[in-house]
């Protein structure tokens, strides 16, 4: 099922990162199973799938959270697998959530401060004597904080708002600005555009568009917005059952007659495989 | 701001105004009652009233804590040296040193620590081995000093300048801070509660039974029967200190609070600051913003538990003696319920916290009102209730005011508005915490 693994996107680039063949079992549930696949650099890459597909535990791996228990996982030519996620998160992978997760009784710009820790020298001893290194570091750390909060669209007067204060649509950007603010290499977005309108989620997918040309990222995307997904990505993989069922550019995946029956389903192949289900379920 | 929420925060304010106006009068009885300095229990509600008042205005809460220091450095002026009143705030701001390295842990870090006793037996037992003749055989009988004058210098054990004793006791609590810290990484909440108190209680059983554990002749403790005497502190270019001459043992506990609060408000502005209340908010989002959870975690034990030892060694070398039966349990829930009583994670709050729980202690409950039971014909003495006391003290300010007396802007959120920790604002139900915590 890993034929189509060396795809190189396309585009020339080369992968930033890979998988191979990574599984992740928890008790008797194999949640992701054998997924083998790679991100070319400064490419946007969608992770598609119904619910309970195993794509957020796929992410969970790729970010450090949880160790595959099985296979590896390189990002930038380096073994990343379990790896601490604050590790990873300083050589270049940066994510939001699928649940918002702000810090909620911190400011917009304290959350992004935050977020450079992995980036900033400050000391014990040096944050107690508040040495001019520190200080300076600290000044640049804020500056650099409204500055990635300006780009990612949230207004000035709203930088020292307290997060949980900020409008649901400003706190997915503030989520994107945090995860900004590390300077990764790659972007992990998890399901971003989530309660949006429409309107929003064009905006957001132009960001991204945005980030790619200004700041030469690479996106990986789980999205469940067909609009959004097939709008940005240049490569599609599908997740069914924590396995990867399709991939390849957007065209091919939408008429990929395993992704349509899976995730899309027409109505009557629906019903005949519950039906299907149900009489196995009675022989048994 | 919405108009609930404005609202609801006028109502907070006019019910605070009655209860000062309540408190404040009786606060004035107490005071008059005893020879505490009126003056004292004045400035302390002005001081809550003020930062409840003016909220979060960083230029009051300044010119206030000013004013503050002033009163405290004038203060052991206007009382006798050897006086009761300079004992028992000497006392206080020891506590108070206390109050403030265990709000590092538990306020700023969110770790609930149920042990900090340990450090404090770990800095008293460093003044004992460093500072008295506890080590008889040491310099082959003929006793071993360093930057000590006379008489500490012709007897018998080891004895040490304080100001050397002081960083040996931060060094071995500091290492003993992280390595509790160690085993409770894996763990969260009311876990790292129970191990932190089964390691109070290792250290207090150790200090206890140390008088049977003997090395090369030589007992590891004196047990119950405590180490003492202590040798008095003796700085550079000040005269020894006297047990009788109260002002200099002032100065020296008023210094070490002020250093405390410098290290409680440097680290909270900083960069470990902000990691801190990251942790203590989202674990899991905290470790993905590049927060190294172990390194933060066992920062806030080990600088924490560095205050513990610097209060535990003054403390030793105040009374005297190193005892065992001073390291009990309830020392590590006294000091727990100033920073409760005072406001989680709010160093004005911690600070005044620990100054009135030590007078509640030390002077309303066996001053002014032991023998009331038995005025109205009861056959105990109120002191024997202390902590039934403190422990009413808690429950009312639970129920009325569980942010504590001056509270942190956060923890207020938290307690009061139901924001913050674990809220995940936005699509779906709260998932799992996915962390795999290894250490």
């Amino acid at each position: 099922m890993n034929d189509e693994s060396t795809f190189d996107g396309g585009l020339g680039g080369r992968p930033l990162l890979t998988t191979e063949s990574v599984t992740k079992v928890f008790g008797g549930l194999v949640a992701v199973e054998d997924i083998t696949f790679q991100i070319p650099e400064r490419s946007i890459v969608s992770i598609i799938g119904p619910n309970g597909a195993g794509k957020t535990t796929f992410f969970n791996m790729l970010t450090g959270l949880y160790r595959p228990t099985y296979g590896r996982i390189s990002f930038n030519g380096r073994n990343v697998t379990g790896r601490r996620p604050d590790l990873i998160m300083k050589d270049g992978v940066a994510r939001t959530f699928q649940n918002i997760r702000l810090f909620a009784t911190m400011s917009a710009i304290e959350n992004v401060m935050v977020a450079q820790n992995a980036r900033m020298r400050a000391g014990l001893f040096g944050s107690i004597l508040r040495l001019p290194r520190v200080r300076r570091e600290e000044r640049n750390v804020e500056e650099k904080a409204r500055e990635t909060l300006s780009y990612a669209g949230i207004p000035e007067q709203q930088h020292d708002q307290l997060s949980v204060n900020l409008a649901y649509g400003d706190q997915r950007r503030l989520e994107i600005a945090r995860a900004l603010a590390s300077d990764p290499k790659l972007l992990l977005l998890d399901e971003p555009t989530a309660g949006m309108n429409p309107q929003e989620s064009a905006e957001l997918t132009a960001f991204m568009r945005k980030l790619r040309e200004e700041r030469g990222l690479t996106i990986l995307l789980i999205e469940h917005d067909m609009q959004v997904v097939m709008g940005v990505s240049e490569y599609i993989t599908v997740l069914d059952h924590g396995q990867k069922i399709a991939e390849g550019a957007p065209e091919d995946v939408r008429k990929n007659p395993r992704v349509v029956e899976a995730y899309l389903g027409t109505q009557g192949e629906k019903e005949a495989a519950s039906a299907a289900r149900r009489e196995d379920g009675g022989q048994g | 701001m919405s108009a609930a929420a404005t609202m609801l925060r006028e109502r907070t304010e006019s019910r605070t105004l009655i209860a000062l106006a309540v408190a404040l009068p009786i606060t004035l009885w107490i005071a008059s009652e005893i020879e505490m300095n009126l003056f004292m229990a004045f400035v302390l509600w002005v001081l809550i009233a003020l930062r409840t008042i003016l909220h979060d205005n960083r230029t009051a809460v300044r010119v206030t804590l000013a004013a503050l220091v002033v009163w405290a450095i004038a203060l052991p002026f206007f009382q006798e040296s050897g006086g009761g009143f300079i004992e028992d705030a000497t006392l206080a701001l020891a506590y108070t040193v206390f109050a403030l390295g265990l709000n590092i842990i538990v306020g700023f870090a969110g770790l609930l620590d149920l042990g900090y006793v340990a450090f404090f037996a770990l800095g008293a037992l460093t003044a004992g081995w460093f500072m008295s003749g506890f080590f008889t055989s040491a310099g082959g009988g003929e006793g071993w000093s360093l930057f000590v004058g006379e008489p500490a210098s012709t007897l018998p054990g080891i004895h040490m300048n304080f100001l050397l004793v002081i960083i040996i006791a931060v060094v071995i609590t500091t290492i003993a801070g992280m390595l509790i810290g160690l085993p409770t990484l894996r763990l969260r909440g009311d876990y790292i509660a129970i191990v932190t108190l089964a390691f109070g209680e290792i250290i207090g059983r150790i200090v206890i039974n140390g008088d049977t554990l003997v090395i090369r002749g030589q007992q590891l403790t004196a047990g119950r029967q405590g180490i003492t005497p202590i040798d008095k502190i003796d700085l550079p270019f000040l005269e020894p200190f006297e047990s009788l001459e109260l002002r200099p043992w002032y100065f020296v506990a008023l210094a070490m609070v002020f250093l405390a609060l410098f290290v409680n408000y440097r680290l909270r502005d900083s960069r470990l600051g902000r990691a801190w209340i990251a942790l203590r908010e989202d674990e899991v989002a905290a470790a993905s913003m590049g927060v190294p959870l172990v390194k933060t975690k066992l920062l806030a034990y080990g600088t924490g538990a560095a205050f513990g030892g610097i209060a535990g060694a003054f403390i030793a070398s105040y009374l005297n003696t190193v005892n065992a039966d001073q390291f009990a349990f309830s020392f590590s829930i006294f000091v727990l319920a100033m920073v409760i009583l005072g406001g989680i994670g709010s160093i004005e709050g911690v600070m005044l916290g620990a100054i009135v729980l030590s007078f509640i202690n030390n002077n309303l409950i066996p001053d002014v009102f032991n023998d009331y039971p038995s005025k109205v014909g009861l056959d105990f003495d109120l002191t024997e209730l202390s902590f039934g006391i403190f422990g009413f003290l808690l429950v009312i300010m639970m129920v009325l005011r569980p942010e504590g007396l001056i509270p942190e802007r956060r923890r207020k959120m938290e307690l009061v508005e139901h924001v913050g920790t674990g809220t995940t604002v936005g699509v779906g139900a709260a998932e799992e915490k996915p962390y795999e915590a290894r250490v």
